[in-house]
């Protein structure tokens, strides 16, 4: 026919590239498809996500905190109720969002809105779609931190300016949730098995040393929380709202950065199941 | 509707082609007239899918020559689109082989999935995004650049005549708009091969008629097509050749004049005696023509010559409600083939 018109004989040379077949690194398609969708959707979600742990400060910190006073700080001197649940509710609500978008958000965009089922019939990998979307988790994340640490500062709750790490701290615990996340969504396949998430997450964030010291519990309940994540991100959270470090502070991080390396890495093995059936 | 400026599919594909592509890009040798069949740019080996007992693909081959226009014929459920998710690399096959220009498309999807186009059987547009911005960010998802986005959207909106909507919100667009938009959308990235499966469902016939037009513009322009249909005169209008799947398995392969012939008379006579008697008058009719089809709403007669078939049902007093004498259809081989009509 015309000329120029590439003739029939297409042959295309694969990469080898490790994670060719998942991966085309253009996770910032994905990103900017969230960013766009966002602007033209209403920012109600936004605003809805950004005032719940705010009442929780609001009811608990002030209603509560009349009558529990002052207890021990991490590092020992006395602070205000409010001061001690507030980063507490910060980590709370990390844990939350970071949970609630790689989960509920990537079961339905998968199963109902099929809007992965459109990525995935173009150039993008599956890996590409869970970095974006995590991305997109993580960026909302540090969007109510830094509102809620406005609040904390001026309810009065601020004493040091080492608090604002908890701005990029809880960006870490969102990230260590939001990877398990994922990963653990490639295993559900109904509404029902989805309900377990919020099964795991409800007692956690009640018992997780959130609204009173660890040390209410016998010995063997104390290590079983321990060894729960939400427990690692309170405590982080707290020490660095009054700049207590220690040994303990590494622990903590620690935690999620091992929590993030095994939950991207089981993500990825997963990633097949759970967007290529 | 549908109207596309002469050429303008041709200065795209030379636009794309001037863009700085990521590696690995096309190599082709030679210049082969795109009519001419060339060597497989789909090749499907004992290709099977299955889910759990449930054998939805069970180890069908094919090879498509590019720039074929290709069909999967089959009723609902037959396999057509978990052989297409296949090829797209977006479903894992149980077993068999499979190339997609001469890649696996499970260890190469972003790759292969570059030179694809695809519309699916239900239109899977981003309700998020207006218009427009549905192809801008699904040319994105090919890593595109925005400078050639933009006019390529323009000119796709044209195309499918949404100019006018292109700021409106996906949910508010009509059925057969959006089924525009999904097709729109699959030509964005200037697909090598174009996987439509069911493309027509939902449209009205006027609209039907135009999106073949189209289909067969793309395919003069070299574009292999790979069809699945249940409709009968969409596989013979748009096809070069078909396979016939049912349960998973290819019943037959050819060209749709070659089926026909193969598995069926040239013409073929149906009567209608009412439905009570349609099956007890098959009886009556036995000797007639080469073959008798009896179905619970008619009877069917495949025969060389359907009106001396139809003397001679009248020669033995037979009086049925309503006579016809049609040529011979791929609804008749798929009659033949399975025992049963594509739509039920």
């Amino acid at each position: 026919m015309t000329a120029g018109f590439p003739g029939p004989d297409l042959r295309l040379e694969g990469s080898t590239r490790p994670l060719a077949a998942l991966y085309s690194r253009n996770a910032k398609a994905v990103i900017a498809r969230g960013l766009l969708a966002t602007r033209s959707s209403n920012g109600l979600v936004l605003v809805s996500g950004f005032f719940e742990p705010v009442l929780y400060l609001l009811s608990m910190g002030i209603g509560l905190g009349a009558l529990v006073g002052e207890l021990d700080g991490p590092d020992g001197r006395p602070i205000s109720y409010a001061a001690y649940i507030a980063p507490a509710l910060l980590a709370v609500s990390a844990m939350n969002g970071a949970v609630y978008d790689s989960t509920w958000n990537v079961f339905f965009k998968m199963n109902f809105a099929k809007l992965y089922q459109g990525m995935l019939y173009t150039s993008l990998g599956p890996l590409d779609v869970a970095i974006g979307e995590i991305f997109l988790a993580l960026l909302r994340g540090a969007l109510y931190a830094t509102g809620f640490t406005t609040v904390m500062a001026l309810m009065g709750l601020l004493t040091t300016p080492v608090a604002l790490l908890m701005i990029p701290a809880s960006v870490v615990v969102a990230f260590g949730f939001a990877s398990f996340g994922m990963a653990i969504t490639s295993f559900m396949r109904t509404f029902q098995q989805m309900e377990w998430v919020n099964f795991v997450m409800l007692p956690m964030f009640l018992f997780s040393a959130t609204f009173y010291p660890l040390s209410v519990y016998p010995q063997a309940v104390q290590w079983f929380i321990q060894a729960l994540p939400l427990w690692h991100g309170v405590e982080l959270l707290r020490q660095i709202s009054v700049a207590s470090f220690g040994p303990a502070t590494l622990v903590h991080l620690g935690y999620f950065l091992v929590m993030i390396a095994v939950g991207m890495l089981l993500t990825t093995l997963r990633l097949r199941k759970l967007f290529l059936k | 509707m549908w109207s596309l400026p002469r050429n303008a599919w041709q200065a795209a594909a030379d636009g794309l082609r001037a863009l700085p592509r990521s590696e690995p890009d096309l190599t082709y040798a030679g210049q082969v007239h795109p009519h001419s069949p060339g060597p497989p740019v789909i090749s499907a080996q004992r290709l099977s899918k299955h889910y759990g007992e449930f054998r939805a693909v069970d180890g069908i081959s094919f090879d498509v020559p590019a720039g074929e226009a290709f069909g999967l014929l089959g009723p609902n459920g037959a396999g057509k689109s978990t052989t297409m998710r296949m090829i797209g690399g977006v479903s894992q096959r149980t077993s068999g082989h499979l190339t997609i220009m001469g890649l696996d498309p499970e260890e190469h999807g972003p790759e292969v999935r570059a030179h694809l186009g695809v519309v699916p059987q239900q239109d899977n547009l981003d309700e998020e995004l207006r218009v427009r911005d549905n192809l801008i960010v699904y040319g994105r998802y090919f890593g595109l650049p925005l400078s050639y986005l933009g006019p390529k959207a323009d000119e796709l909106l044209e195309f499918a005549q949404l100019t006018d909507k292109a700021s409106a919100k996906v949910d508010a667009l009509s059925g057969g708009m959006k089924r525009r938009l999904t097709i729109a959308r699959s030509l964005i990235n200037e697909p090598r091969i174009l996987l439509l499966d069911e493309p027509t469902t939902g449209l009205d016939p006027q609209a039907r008629h135009i999106l073949w037009d189209r289909l067969f513009r793309l395919k003069e322009a070299g574009v292999t097509l790979i069809l699945t249909t249940h409709y009968m005169d969409e596989a013979e209008q748009l096809c070069d050749r078909l396979v016939v799947v049912d349960k998973g398995q290819i019943m037959a392969e050819g060209s749709p004049a070659q089926l026909i012939r193969d598995h069926s008379t040239r013409e073929v006579l149906e009567l209608r005696f009412g439905s009570e008697r349609n099956t007890t008058v098959a009886a009556e009719l036995q000797g007639i023509g080469d073959r008798l089809e009896p179905l619970p709403d008619r009877v069917l007669i495949y025969a060389r010559d359907g009106e001396a078939a139809l003397e001679e049902v009248s020669a033995r007093g037979l009086k049925p409600l309503t006579s016809l004498v049609r040529r011979s259809s791929l609804e008749d081989v798929f009659l033949r083939l399975t025992g049963r009509s594509l739509v039920d």
